[in-house]
């Protein structure tokens, strides 16, 4: 059974990007069969993070208008087997992505993909309910700070109504919280919500704490997803959470 | 500058700053259960709420904060609860 996660946030700048292209990579090293999705159409970025954004030919809006197939859409990543990146089409269209058509691409993706991890755009508009609506688990990725926090429980709320799974009253999506761009330093100084006080408000469990590094920035700049950087804090708090998926 | 100011800005170096986190999560709790409380709601239940205070108000003379709608859920069925304070009237 192919599992769908949507990598979610509401706030932009949270590391939802970050978050998808590694936790792609991780779930492709374990040997899913594995298809990171960029939800984002207009602002396409998710190639640039995969270091794959010379070879894009089609995208996501090409295949739901049946201008090319799935196949001349994907492309195959360079480091890691068994893994494939779907881009954003960079159309100011709006209307571009429709229920109907994102439905039809992951029906087909099922096929043959073990994992599909849907990248969301920022904010609650249809990019990003689109992203969610067929997923069956969700990674939340949060900031320490009270406007993220804020927008999480939105989008928690969209997550738990919003939703064919919530539609068709089935069993809810799993939730995951990802805090990313900490700080213990500032924790322990009192001049940051600490994870225990974002668990209490947002009443989730917990998937995994990224540390505010360096390595991220890096990773970014040369188009490896921070999960490759095996020696990075970041990059092995990231392998943490997809270890911590599993179990 | 002054030497207060100068002095000012040289204890406040020294200060410990206060430990903001902690009126985060205040700010945080306060603002977000206000919100789920709003958003288990259907949309129109302020308008609902409205038209019956405009009801109202052709007869009794009462103000906003006076009429209280509630919509609570059980099981399968919705129940709507209005809750009216009627000022004293002195009957003659």
């Amino acid at each position: 059974m192919t599992k769908t996660i949507v990598v979610t946030s509401g706030k932009g700048g949270v590391g939802k990007t970050t978050t998808s292209a590694s936790f792609a990579v991780g779930l492709a090293c374990r040997g899913f069969k594995t298809v990171v999705i960029d939800f984002d159409i207009g602002l396409r970025n998710l190639d640039l993070i995969m270091g794959c954004e010379r070879r894009v030919v089609y995208d996501f809006v090409n295949v739901i208008r049946n201008e090319a197939n799935l196949n001349q859409a994907l492309i195959r990543d360079k480091h890691v087997k068994d893994l494939f990146i779907l881009p954003a089409s960079q159309t100011r269209d709006k209307d571009a992505l429709t229920l109907e058509g994102v439905e039809k691409i992951l029906n087909e993706l099922s096929k043959t993909f073990d994992y599909i991890v849907c990248d969301s755009p920022a904010g609650i508009e249809r990019g990003a309910q689109l992203a969610m609506y067929f997923a069956d688990s969700a990674i939340v990725v949060t900031n320490p700070e009270v406007s993220s926090v804020r927008d999480s429980d939105r989008i928690l709320g969209l997550l738990s109504s919003k939703t064919k799974r919530a539609e068709e009253g089935r069993e809810p999506i799993s939730e995951h919280l990802l805090l990313t761009r900490y700080s213990a330093k500032r924790v322990a100084r009192g001049d940051m919500l600490s994870l225990s006080d974002v668990n209490e408000i947002l009443a989730i469990p917990l998937l995994g704490i990224i540390p505010e590094s360096q390595a991220v920035l890096r990773a970014s700049n040369g188009g490896e997803p921070v999960i490759m950087d095996e020696m990075s804090d970041a990059g092995q708090a990231y392998a943490d959470a997809v270890a911590r998926f599993f179990r | 500058m002054t030497f207060t100011d100068k002095l000012n800005k040289i204890i406040h170096y020294f200060q410990r700053p206060e430990k903001t986190a902690k009126r985060a999560k205040d700010r945080l709790q306060i603002i977000i259960a206000h919100e789920r409380n709003v958003r288990d709601k259907p949309d129109y239940l302020p308008m609902l709420q409205r038209d019956i205070l405009d009801v109202i108000a052709k007869y009794v003379n009462i103000n906003k904060d006076d009429v209280r709608v509630e919509l609570d859920r059980q099981d399968d069925c919705s129940i709507l609860e209005l809750n009216v304070v009627l000022p004293h009237v002195e009957t003659a």
